[in-house]
């Protein structure tokens, strides 16, 4: 996954995302702000989902549908692709 | 980063006041001096005795009523020698796009009578008039929505097989509307031939992001500063009330690319749209400063006060670096004020602000 444009994102800790080369800025919730934390370390998803499982109290398989729409809704803003 | 205008000392005119829901230049400008720590004094020239900014606290510190641009450039001066028998100008900022043809073309009169500016060549200025944008910018690969000039209502029958709706029509200065049937694009072409004549442009209208640039080009193909920012407050009628100031590498290029084809001198306002393949195109070129200027001063790049040193012969070195993330929001109030000072500007044609300065 090509996340060149997340990584030029400016994340605040508020949960307050701004894209300095489009001005649009969005809102997140701690979760979100936490995978876009570690697709920016370069984690994939199966790393995600082993490293979110055992931080969060949520079963594989409900994480697992939520990070691929998660994924799928950064590929329609055009943050990953 | 930002210039420093605490020992220029002169008198600079500027025009352009009114405020409100389609607010003119001239008094973000004033605001950029003041910011950049001018301490001269300002002559506002203006065509309305109700322009808001006559009525703003410190803002002129002279108000002179001026003869509008379609009277001529004998009234015009004549107004003007009248003025200046009264205070002398150094240096005029022009802020409004239908007088700044008139000023350009009167440089010598103007330079005889000891006042400075800093604006395009009249080669320049009619370079990036509407009409004329599409074939010289394609001419120079440099992207522009498909345009059709029109002269003749009937044209638009066939203009709909080129270009498909959505699209826009748009005054030859003023005013753009987006269509999307032919009796709407009939309705808008009736209202813009009656209000600024023609030609009508007919325009693609390019889906993507839209950004406006503030810019100073010296005049030799080098941009002395420019701050590109996106709109995020738009009212009904198109202008923007807020914006935040980006960091657009593409976008910087081909501002860059724009000026140094035009060897453009002075301020000016870059419309472009960048489509989700990246590809940027020119939507209009603004031979002024927008009425959003100060956002330029908020983010280290005071490019009002640029101009007036450039006016002024002084050195001044290119700016490339600005704070992205800095936003402006527009807002409005109430200015109370007294029935005698707009009687004063009115039947005199001039108010004094501030005596002996």
């Amino acid at each position: 996954m090509d996340t060149t444009k997340l990584k030029k994102l400016a994340l605040s800790e508020s949960g307050f995302i701004f894209d300095p080369s489009t001005g649009i800025s969005y809102n997140s919730n701690e979760m979100a702000m936490r995978i876009i934390s570690l697709l920016n370390k370069e984690r994939n998803e199966a790393e995600i989902i082993a490293k979110i499982t055992e931080e969060y109290d949520i079963n594989q398989e409900t994480f697992t549908r939520d990070l691929d729409y998660f994924i799928s809704q950064l590929r329609n803003l055009h943050l990953v692709s | 980063m930002n210039v420093d205008l605490t020992n220029v000392n002169c008198t600079v005119a500027v025009t352009g006041l009114k405020t409100g829901d389609n607010p003119q230049p001239g008094t973000p400008v004033i605001r950029c001096l003041r910011d950049a720590g001018f301490k001269g004094k300002i002559v506002a020239l203006v065509y309305d005795a109700l322009e808001a900014g006559i009525y703003v606290e410190d803002l002129a510190d002279e108000i002179y009523l001026m003869p509008f641009p379609s009277g001529g450039s004998e009234v015009f001066l004549r107004r003007l020698d009248y003025i200046l028998s009264k205070v002398k100008i150094d240096v005029i900022i022009p802020t409004l796009d239908s007088e700044i043809i008139n000023y350009i073309r009167l440089e010598d009169k103007l330079t005889d009578r000891g006042i400075k500016f800093f604006l395009p060549t009249e080669e320049q200025f009619l370079a990036r008039d509407k009409t004329k944008l599409n074939r010289l910018f394609e001419e120079l690969g440099i992207s522009v929505p498909k345009s059709i000039f029109c002269s003749d209502a009937q044209e638009l029958y066939n203009i709909v097989s080129i270009i498909t709706f959505p699209f826009f029509i748009k005054g030859r200065l003023y005013e753009a509307y987006e269509v999307y049937t032919l009796d709407d694009a009939f309705a808008v072409f009736a209202k813009l031939k009656a209000k600024w004549g023609l030609p009508i442009i007919v325009q693609e209208k390019v889906i993507g992001d839209e950004f406006n640039v503030a810019l100073l080009g010296d005049g030799e193909g080098g941009m002395l500063g420019m701050i590109p920012q996106r709109k995020i407050i738009i009212t009904d009628k198109g202008k923007g009330f807020g914006g935040v100031v980006v960091e657009n590498p593409e976008l910087t290029e081909f501002a860059k690319k724009v000026i140094s084809n035009l060897k453009w001198r002075g301020p000016a306002e870059l419309e472009v749209i960048q489509n989700s393949a990246g590809q940027i195109f020119v939507i209009e070129i603004n031979p002024r400063f927008p009425a959003w200027i100060r956002l330029s001063a908020g983010a280290g790049q005071n490019l009002p006060a640029m101009s007036l040193m450039k006016a002024l012969d002084m050195p001044v070195e290119p700016i490339d670096t600005y704070a992205t993330g800095t936003i402006f929001i527009r807002h409005s109030e109430d200015i109370i004020s007294h029935i005698s000072k707009f009687g004063t500007i009115s039947s005199l044609g001039e108010l004094h602000n501030k005596e002996g300065k």
